[in-house]
């Protein structure tokens, strides 16, 4: 038996929090030191993971498998491919740059840690799960401390509201969601959970009509989809910025992911049949929620609904069901996640210092925090597509599939293209450009070498995909290979 | 070093100096400027060396320099990278590269260096000038040096290295990428005195509006791209199979060509870029940045590289064109070009800025080189894009040297008036006479002055192309627009260089330092000379004495040479009368103008004043029917109605019910039974939230067990179901 490199990377975080939640609870310092070396623990793990992979074999590789429940036909099988060994690079890093600006938190930070650690744990399982009932099972893993971070380290204002709206919008998602599963594993009567089996199932046409869109839906929920958007920004923030890094950055992916393994690999004639009119939805998405994050004075409603809006390009690339779109959001999943992880970070650091983040208040910031504003503008830089920077990397390969198949979808699409180029302008000139208000003058100060270090490594990683695409492009092709065998060829 | 390896490597000194400048040595400015023109320089050598081996190597279009590298994997091969110099690319590699270094050594001049810092001097202001008390005592007001002079060069390496790596692309995508890098550098140096609100203002709508031509061509390369597979120009451009495949397949619009909507689409890209009419607004705004910032963006590069890119895609565009019928996008062009070229012209009559009066001037001028493709006259575009950038780029960093030594007049004097407005200037032949000859000569070439100047070689061609080939409506709009543009131009020169000054301020301007003097003489060499290498064959008399060079070196590009028009003296006695006759009105309205006045011309023109004044209110109609809907579609439609009243309504509602349900159940039917899960749900779904009050005191167990009881639900509900079924 091979080493086990996918389970160490899943429990790694589960059982750092089991060691940190036993560390006396005023020993603030330890805590944090634990925290930070499981996570750059699970960070060099997913980076050997995801280099190790090998693409010219492809498929899935570091399969692991134990039997569970015999009965049922459930099993621990986890194992890694084109698709998700990008997003479980992604939960590394965000992980890992998300202890490193977390340093700073004072209210009880052993059962922060604790909470996120679990998370990060459901996170990294629903990535290399290949058995839908574990899938499901971390999914609500990952779901619950969402609800307990918010609600405890959030902000005071609409934490109360925006926790408990998330989690019902995602409980109810995740409920319709598994309602399709359970139909499919009776359906398909070989008394099994394994996906790897359930593709070879051999579904009729109708039944996948018919349960397409409770799986696909129910999943898009958590990936934001329109008209179920709207946990996502009041979720974003409320969260503290640890917890928007994670929400925004990997758990959105989580629900784009899953809908992509569940409901389009599993169901792929279903899914040629509904994706005509889901695309629509992942059009209004895109225009809609880039519209919205031009008008708002809460810097942080700003990036939460211009992760609505990058998300539907994830979910419309898909929906083109072209080889392109599929490539595209495999890469749009990975840039964005780093990207608004990168956002929302800067978010909170300006926060940190003004206590507030109303944008028409802030100004000047660049004065005090250099870096900062230059880790912004990388990120904006980023969600305009910019070539050179990893988003151009991911949408070019999305237009260029829904032009193919919608050419009217992509030139509405690429609307949203402008109006993100000026919300972003508008950002950057408003809280790190322009006047600094009398009131910070002297109170405001640069951030810590610990978040400096976290955004250098983020903005690094933006640029490195943009410039040298050749480490993950491949890769993720190899992954859609796979989808598009399913969906036979097209 | 082979030539291959030296186009790689054209780019990169520009972008070395900007990373070397913004990391290391922007404390010094001496250090910084000489490590920007030292890279500027570089760039001019490589691109020299590579221009005399292109004009030397033998059918250059059959087999141009061209070598690349593979960078992105798509589809079922990598996408290849690479460099190409064709005669096109060649020819404007040539241009490219001395207007750039002229322009780098004119800003060493242009921001004070060796002056002293400013006494209230912020950064993101231009300098307001220095206090110096001289041996005698007196107190001078001296120009100050530019607070952020490192940044400044900094940002000009890396718009250098843009247009660099546009040049010499082989494809469509690195183009873009050059194309956005330079984008991006000209919204940073148009805000680069990000003080002045206004300068904010035109930052951000040059970035705008010509990202809305970008995301047309982004289409326009996607599309092409899933035709063909490639982006590469010369399997795309050089292949009469890909062009006349594409021209043959029907697109998604009826009646289009695929060619011909990728060709249209792509073209709206150059709209943006190359500020034509719907998309022109930003480039007059775009004069708030500094001078060189103006001869760099809409002179020399940026504006240049909309027009390279159709006159580089032209085999594309016209695809599918039998006998030299226009085919849509030529038409298209053709139509835009012409009404551009005219409509601009008619403002920058009623424009009193010296800086203004150039931008729309070349608005006008680059509609010539779009109408003149679109009519299908390929070299005459190209020919006009190079003489045109060189006599612009004389004109704006002319202009910049009026706006200096007024400048110093008004520091020198006390006297504020506004030193980019021509009514207070006048008489400055004297004050500054190399600004004076070099600005002459520019002027003359932009209006076309025959025979000497380079204008006057290529304008005369693009006729010469609309008249031989019986566009006449095209042509009568372009002599028209030549008409105006001679009229104007003299009119600036008249109102700046002539006459007596009308201000105190134009009384003691001086002359402006060598590093911004020699550029101009330069760049005038260019503006005659440029044009002696294109006379027509058959021109009267000095037809033939040198041969059509360029005609024979860039038509190679194309896979069919174009032929030469038969000449015509109708065309060439127009472009005659009209250079002329524009010239000799200029002088007579404006000549006498004193101080105070108004413009001559408006009494005349009535209404029709303040329409061309105002540029025909397109900045206000834009406004109106663009900015303030897409404002009241996001914040009231979008965000309040549909998003906080409409869904989030129909949670809060359902919310609502749901806790009103629970409390019915509760209170009628079944109290003691309904005291668990369903009513704790039901009631923290109200946003009010009361119960979540307990949570605050922290008591962690609380959660866990929430968590625990969750997940046990969820199971519960889980194998209940799969017993119930059972296991098949």
């Amino acid at each position: 038996m091979q080493f086990p490199i996918l389970s160490f990377i899943v429990f790694t975080p589960i059982v750092a929090a089991l060691i940190i939640f036993l560390i006396p609870e005023d020993r603030k310092g330890e805590v944090r030191v634990a925290a930070l070396a499981a996570s750059a623990f699970a960070l060099v793990l997913s980076i050997w993971v995801y280099f190790a992979y090998d693409v010219g074999v492809g498929g899935y590789q570091f399969v692991e498998q134990v039997s569970w429940i015999p009965a049922l036909g459930i099993s621990y099988k986890v194992g890694l491919d084109g698709m998700n060994a990008p997003l479980v690079l992604l939960t590394g890093v965000v992980m890992f740059t998300g202890v490193l600006i977390s340093w700073g938190i004072d209210d009880r930070p052993r059962e922060f840690f604790t909470f996120l650690f679990i998370l990060a744990t459901g996170v990294f399982g629903v990535f290399v799960s290949l058995d839908l009932f574990m899938l499901f099972f971390f999914y609500e893993i990952a779901v619950f401390p969402m609800y307990l971070l918010i609600s405890i380290w959030g902000w005071k204002e609409t934490r109360e509201y925006a926790a408990m709206k998330l989690t019902l919008y995602l409980f109810v998602g995740s409920v319709i969601a598994l309602v399709g599963a359970l139909a499919m594993y009776f359906t398909a009567g070989l008394g099994t959970f394994d996906m790897l089996e359930l593709e070879r199932a051999g579904f009729s046409r109708e039944f996948q009509i018919l349960w397409f869109p409770f799986v696909f839906i129910g999943f898009g929920v958590l990936g934001g989809i329109f008209p179920f958007h709207n946990w996502s920004p009041d979720g974003h923030v409320a969260a503290p910025t640890a917890v928007s890094m994670f929400h925004a950055g990997v758990l959105m992916k989580l629900g784009a992911f899953a809908a992509l393994r569940v409901g389009l690999m599993l169901l792929p004639e279903g899914a040629k049949f509904h994706m005509g009119w889901i695309i629509l939805l992942t059009l209004v998405n895109v225009v809609y929620g880039a519209f919205i994050a031009s008008v708002q004075t809460d810097f942080k409603y700003v990036i939460g609904f211009s992760s609505v809006s990058h998300m539907g390009l994830v979910l419309m690339g898909f929906a083109t069901l072209t080889r392109e779109g599929f490539i595209g959001s495999g890469i749009q999943m990975f840039s964005h996640g780093v990207m608004t992880a990168l956002f929302f970070a800067v978010v909170g650091m300006v926060y940190d210092q003004a206590h507030t983040r109303e944008i028409p208040k802030l100004g000047g910031f660049r004065k005090v925090m250099p870096m900062v504003a230059i880790a912004f503008i990388i990120g904006g830089l980023v969600s305009m597509g910019m070539p050179g920077f990893s988003g151009f990397i991911a949408e070019f390969p999305i237009f260029m599939g829904v032009w193919k198949s919608y050419p009217l979808i992509a030139i509405i699409a690429a609307i949203s293209i402008v109006i993100t180029a000026s919300y972003i302008i508008r950002v950057v000139g408003r809280v790190f450009y322009g006047k600094m208000p009398e009131e910070f003058e002297g109170h405001v100060h640069d951030v810590t070498v610990l978040d400096k270090i976290a955004l250098l490594f983020l903005s690094f990683i933006l640029i490195a995909l943009g410039v040298f695409p050749g480490w993950m492009v491949p890769l993720v092709e190899s992954g859609v290979d796979t989808i598009l065998r399913l969906l036979g060829g097209a | 070093m082979t030539t291959e390896t030296l186009i790689w490597l054209i780019p990169l000194p520009p972008l070395l100096a900007f990373f070397l400048i913004v990391l290391f040595t922007n404390r010094s400015r001496g250090l910084s400027h000489t490590i920007a023109i030292g890279a500027a320089f570089l760039s001019w050598l490589g691109s020299m060396v590579v221009f005399l081996r292109a004009i030397q190597t033998h059918e250059l279009g059959k087999h141009p320099f061209s070598a690349s590298i593979p960078w992105l994997p798509l589809g079922e091969g990598w996408f290849s990278i690479g460099v190409l110099i064709d005669p096109l690319g060649a020819a404007t590699l040539f241009f490219v590269a001395w207007t750039i270094l002229m322009i780098f050594i004119y800003s060493v001049g242009y921001h004070n260096y060796g002056q002293p810092e400013g006494d209230h001097d912020r950064k993101g202001l231009p300098p307001h000038g220095a206090t110096v008390v001289d041996e005698h005592g007196h107190q001078h007001t001296v120009p100050s040096v530019e607070p952020m002079y490192s940044r400044f060069f900094a940002f000009i390496g890396l718009f250098a290295f843009g247009m660099y790596l546009l040049v010499v692309s082989d494809n469509l995508l690195t183009l873009f990428v050059g194309w956005e890098i330079m984008g991006l550098c000209s919204y940073l140096l148009i805000g680069f005195w990000y003080g002045k609100p206004s300068a904010r203002a035109a930052m951000i709508k040059a970035f705008i509006t010509t990202r809305v031509g970008d995301v047309f061509m982004l289409l326009g390369i996607a599309y092409l791209y899933s035709q063909t597979g490639t982006l590469n120009f010369r399997e795309i451009l050089y292949s009469q199979e890909v062009l006349d495949s594409l021209a043959s397949t029907p697109s998604y619009i009826a009646g289009l060509s695929a060619a011909a909507l990728i060709g249209i689409l792509l073209f709206i890209g150059t709209v943006g870029k190359s500020a034509q009419f719907p998309l022109h607004v930003w480039l007059p705004d775009a004069m708030e940045g500094p001078t060189p910032v103006s001869a760099m963006i809409h002179a020399a590069t940026m504006v240049s590289a909309g027009v390279y890119m159709v006159i580089r895609i032209f085999p594309l565009l016209s695809a599918g064109s039998h006998h030299g019928a226009l085919t849509a996008p030529m038409i298209v062009m053709a139509i835009i070009g012409a009404g551009t070229a005219l409509f601009a012209a008619t403002i920058a009559v009623a424009q009193n800025d010296i800086k203004r009066v150039l931008a729309y001037s070349t608005i006008s001028q680059l509609g010539y080189m779009v109408a003149a493709l679109g009519i299908g006259a390929y070299i005459a575009a190209a020919f006009h894009l190079i003489t045109h950038a060189f006599f612009k780029a004389l004109l704006f960093l002319g202009s910049g040297s009026v706006i200096h030594g007024m400048e110093h007049g008004v520091l020198h004097t006390d006297d504020h008036i506004d030193p980019q407005n021509m009514l207070n200037m006048g008489g400055l032949r004297k004050k500054m006479p190399i600004t004076f000859w070099t600005f002459l000569i520019g002027g003359f070439a932009l209006a076309g002055f025959p025979l000497v100047t380079a204008g006057f070689w290529s304008k005369d061609e693009i006729l010469a192309d609309a008249f031989g080939h019986a566009h006449y409506g095209v042509f009568i709009t372009l002599a028209l627009a030549a008409l105006l543009t001679a009229f104007y131009t003299m009119r600036q020169i008249t109102l700046t260089f002539l006459g007596e000054p009308r201000t105190k301020a134009a009384e003691h301007a001086q002359e402006t330092p060598w590093t911004m003097t020699l550029p101009l003489v330069i760049l005038a060499v260019f503006a005659v000379s440029a044009g002696w290498v294109g006379i027509p064959e058959h021109f009267p008399l000095l037809g033939g004495v040198v041969p059509n060079w360029f005609h024979e070196f860039v038509g190679e590009t194309l896979l069919e040479k174009p032929k030469g028009v038969e000449f015509n003296p109708i065309p060439l006695l127009t472009s005659i009368v009209v250079a002329l006759g524009g010239i000799y009105l200029g002088w007579l309205v404006y000549r006498n103008v004193k101080a105070g006045e108004v413009d001559p011309l408006e009494k005349p023109l009535g209404a029709l004043y303040p329409v061309l004044r105002n540029k025909y209110y397109f900045d206000e109609l834009y406004e109106l029917i663009f900015i303030r809907p897409s404002i009241w579609v996001s914040e009231v439609f979008t965000y309040l109605w549909i998003d906080r009243k409409f869904i989030d309504g129909i949670l809060h509602v359902v919310a609502d019910v749901s806790v009103k349900v629970g409390a019915f159940l509760r209170n009628y039917i079944d109290k003691p039974v309904v005291n668990g899960s369903g009513d704790l749900v039901a009631d923290v779904t109200k946003s009010s939230g009361r119960s979540m009050r307990v949570i605050q005191t922290g008591r962690i167990q609380q959660y866990m067990m929430m968590a625990l009881v969750g997940f046990v639900v969820l199971s519960g509900i889980f194998y209940y179901i799969v017993q119930r079924m059972g296991v098949q």
